[in-house]
């Protein structure tokens, strides 16, 4: 364009000319900023996007269809990796409903561990989420404070379950293994750790004058517009919807808890950043409960319900425990199961992690449908992107922290 | 119904008032309530649920497909769809089943009363190809747009060679 501007190359009347002056960009889907691989054509005005319309699917691994081939235990390890950043709470929403469906009443320690286990992943999601945010803004310390943490996150469920990344550690009634001394001892050593990092990443960024300045007022979205696209999870709640599956359909041990559900009003993405730096707060408070509340006896509801795998002693020594594991394990028997179905969700790090479970009367799944979080919340950034800068994607796609894995599935 | 509160009984009574007498049929499972409605009945529910009693956020939306599931009636569709509604401040959550039959299944789209139902149709329509009518933007989602089977019916194999073996193979030699 010339540097003298004349009045008709500036006055556009004509609607359809308009369009001639925005150009597209191609946003990923290897872009490190979408960290995982999403895909955005944009459409631009110099810097302004006029619409953004994301290409998603690149990450589909067809779990729902692998949910009706492996048995209610099977299918945990695929869960896992739905959202990587918070695997177990994953496997508590699949249990969850598996057990609605089955009825099954699980022994109070089991509940406390499982919350403890579930907690331990919130504060995992959110340490990551808020660390990448700034990590995407530029501020690379308070990521690796952030990262870190989570590092000794990991050892607790490496000793939990022995494994570090996708635990699997929850059955059907029950869990893989008991908690043990050592494990509550690394647990200790993350609630001692992880107030330090919030207190180190609150200097860094709380009241950052760059990192404020890039979010605050960035992808608003109304508290009408959240309850209209069925938003749920810290996002909802930094728009002022104060619903949380914890409170409003209470499970496991939440509540015998006491707790609170921060949120914001604002609705953008620095209150997105203070409602989930507040309930890692909030997590390390109820871990901090359970483990002082935590109650003795069985991990697993009892045997003779004919739900949990008997342990190797069980099985090897006596005869209930023989009948019962041969035939659990026989695929011609296994657990049975009403022909129904069921959905049940629970509140997952990133928001309502639900499962629609319709069940054959088998031990296998019907039908597994997931309701992811990222997914309705990927859905939700077109709208809020709207005449944002380009560089705004990066500060509000941290906001959302959707995780590709479970977008596609 | 029985004598104990029921806790969806004001729901159940205004959708009786809504609705043609026969139209509605429910039944409970664990705590969930499902209303089963035909396709016609289908956004005049909705509406009446959302405007009439407050549901106004759609949880999930949802597709299942019954070829062969046992104890299935032969007359019965094939396909379900489940829209579970919830009202966020008394926390009532009610679960709207239609069913929708082979061949060319096609619904209402819910976008119109509900914009986050969006995705959630696309996805639908990705896995089942069924179509909603109103829709205003109804590509697949998940698959590429060259794919032409639904993946998540029954009669799709698990594995198997498939129309994902016609895909053009671009070697870098060509590119």
């Amino acid at each position: 364009m010339p540097a003298n501007l004349l009045d008709e190359d500036t006055l556009i009347d004509d609607p359809s000319r308009e369009r001639e002056y925005h150009w597209t960009l191609n946003f990923g889907p290897q872009h490190p900023a979408t960290h995982t691989t999403l895909r955005l054509v944009l459409e631009l005005d110099g810097e302004r996007i006029v619409k953004a319309t994301p290409h998603i699917g690149y990450l589909h691994s067809g779990f729902e269809k692998l949910g009706e081939h492996l048995n209610f235990n099977q299918y945990v390890t695929i869960v896992d990796r739905k959202n990587y950043l918070s695997p177990p709470y994953n496997e508590l929403a699949w249990h969850h409903a598996v057990e609605k469906l089955l009825d099954i009443d699980l022994t109070p320690r089991c509940k406390y561990i499982r919350t403890i286990f579930g907690e331990l992943s919130r504060m995992s999601d959110h340490l990551l989420c808020t660390g990448a945010a700034a990590l995407d803004l530029g501020a690379f310390t308070a990521f690796l404070f952030a990262f870190n943490t989570r590092e000794l996150i990991y050892d607790c469920y490496e000793s939990m379950s022995g494994y570090r990344f996708h635990p699997g550690y929850t059955r059907v009634g029950g869990l893989l293994q008991d908690l043990e001394e050592e494990s509550v001892r690394r647990i200790q050593v993350v609630l001692k750790q992880v107030t330090r990092t919030l207190r180190d990443m609150d200097r860094l960024l709380t009241r950052n004058r760059i990192f404020v300045d890039r979010m605050r007022g960035v992808g608003t979205l109304t508290k009408q517009d959240a309850i209209d696209l069925s938003c749920t999870g810290p996002i909802a709640r930094a728009s002022g919807v104060l619903n949380d599956v914890r409170k409003d359909m209470p499970y496991l041990a939440y509540p015998e808890l006491d707790f609170q559900v921060p949120y914001c009003t604002e609705g953008d993405c620095y209150a997105r950043f203070q409602v989930r730096f507040e309930e890692i707060q909030q997590s390390a408070k109820i871990i901090k409960q359970c483990l002082e509340k935590l109650p003795s006896g069985p991990v697993n509801v009892p045997i003779a319900e004919k739900f949990p795998l008997p342990d190797k002693a069980t099985a090897y020594n006596s005869m209930e425990g023989l009948i019962q594991h041969f035939e659990l394990i026989m695929p011609n028997r296994g657990m049975g199961s009403p022909v129904n179905e069921v959905y049940a969700s629970v509140e997952s790090p990133n928001g309502e992690l639900g499962y629609y479970l319709v069940s054959d009367g088998s031990q296998t799944a019907w039908r597994t449908r997931t309701r992811p979080p990222s997914f309705i919340h990927f859905a939700v950034f077109p709208h809020i992107i709207k005449d944002h800068l380009i560089a705004d994607i990066v500060a509000v796609l941290g906001s959302l922290n959707v995780i590709a894995a479970e977008l596609d599935r | 119904m029985s004598t104990m509160t029921d806790p969806h009984a004001t729901s159940l009574e205004h959708l009786r008032n809504v609705l043609t007498p026969n139209g509605l049929r429910t039944d409970v499972f664990r705590d969930n309530l499902r209303v089963h409605v035909g396709r016609d009945q289908l956004i005049t529910t909705l509406k009446a649920l959302r405007d009439g009693r407050g549901f106004n956020m759609l949880v999930e939306l949802g597709a299942t497909d019954y070829l062969g599931y046992p104890g299935r009636d032969a007359s019965a569709p094939r396909f379900e769809v489940h829209y579970v509604v919830r009202n966020i401040d008394t926390l009532e959550t009610v679960i709207v089943k239609v069913g929708v039959d082979d061949p060319a299944p096609v619904l209402p789209s819910v976008c119109p009363v509900w914009r986050g139902a969006d995705w959630m149709e696309r996805e639908v329509f990705d896995m089942y190809g069924i179509k909603f009518d109103g829709h205003p933007d109804l590509r697949r989602v998940l698959m590429p747009d060259e794919f032409t089977a639904f993946p998540l019916r029954k009669d799709y194999p698990l594995r198997g060679r498939g129309e994902r073996h016609n895909f053009p193979r671009i070697l870098r030699e060509q590119s």
